[in-house]
């Protein structure tokens, strides 16, 4: 069971600056998590001119038939999303998680380049336990 | 694949609780398949970004790349294509609404193309039942109606009071 299937985190331009699957079925090469990443950053751009009243910050959850897809915006305009089960809740604390883990581990890491795709060993293991509880406690309910 | 029941109007609309009775609509488009917009209606709406020719092209081509987006990410099948391949109605993996802080999109796609969207508070819960409503009264005012040409905006009174009255009933 994977109530998880990925995890994107875009950079403020729309790049794919990490990108990990969870067991989805079929596959999805580099070149389309890219360009799949760059697709999101526009439709979340476009989500905000189509508001009926003013101060949208773009889309935070999209419902589609086989999957939800959860969308964090942090200020600084990094995205992070994850593709998971339809109906899983509290993916908001998850991606806080993640966003979290992400200032600690990336940001504050002195040769992280600002923008750059993320490699940073610490980053992944405690993404991947983070990731583990979650679905430890998702079973545990 | 059968989407929907029969093409009568089921005789009690979806019971949909009529408690704190504002308005929770903020607007509603249809589109058919060539993205031309036959109706566009709007309850609520104090921000206007573009001008109204604009904006119904851009809503098309945000549904149109989402639904793209949602085929090519579809984790539960194997073969999904290219992104971007143009899929034909009821096929591969769509989706049925998005929420921002502001509002909530509903998406609804009938077999023959014809694209419902009814924009409501963020708040509203699953509106696949009115969108289903909606496109009965749809095929009982519109594709009835002898005097009304296919591909055309919708110019027909009794259908706008229809939708405006069952819209209405959308609580938060």
């Amino acid at each position: 069971m994977a109530a998880i299937y990925s995890l994107y985190i875009i950079n403020k331009s729309g790049g794919l600056i990490f990108y990990k699957d969870y067991g989805s079925k079929g596959r999805m090469d580099t070149n389309d998590s890219l360009r799949v990443a760059s697709l999101w950053h526009s439709m979340h751009a476009i989500s905000q001119q189509l508001s009926p009243t003013t101060g949208c910050t773009g889309i935070e959850l999209l419902e589609a038939d086989t999957f939800d897809l959860n969308c964090f915006q942090s200020l600084t305009g990094t995205k992070f999303f994850v593709v998971c089960e339809p109906g899983t809740q509290n993916m908001e604390a998850l991606l806080k998680v993640v966003y979290e883990l992400y200032t600690d581990y990336v940001l504050k890491n002195p040769f992280y380049e600002m923008e750059m795709p993320i490699r940073c060993e610490l980053f992944d293991i405690n993404l991947t336990q983070a990731i583990q509880k979650d679905r430890v406690a998702l079973l545990g309910r | 694949m059968q989407f929907f029941g029969g093409s009568e109007i089921s005789p009690s609309a979806p019971t949909l609780t009529a408690t704190g009775a504002g308005n929770n609509a903020h607007m509603i488009y249809i589109f058919n398949r060539n993205g031309v917009c036959l109706l566009y209606r709007e309850w609520n709406r104090p921000l206007h970004t573009l001008n109204p020719q604009q904006d119904h092209k851009l809503m098309f081509g945000l549904l149109f790349s989402l639904k793209s987006l949602a085929a090519k990410m579809d984790p539960t099948s194997v073969d999904k294509g290219n992104l971007g391949v143009p899929q034909l109605p009821g096929q591969g993996c769509s989706f049925h609404s998005f929420r921002t802080n502001t509002y909530k999109l509903s998406f609804m796609e009938t077999p023959s193309g014809i694209k419902f969207i009814l924009v409501t508070n963020p708040r509203t819960g699953d509106l696949r039942e009115t969108l289903k409503y909606i496109y009965n009264l749809y095929v009982e005012y519109v594709a009835k109606n002898p005097l009304y040409t296919p591909g055309t905006p919708i110019r027909c009174e009794l259908f706008n009071t229809a939708v405006d009255q069952h819209v209405r009933t959308i609580s938060s």
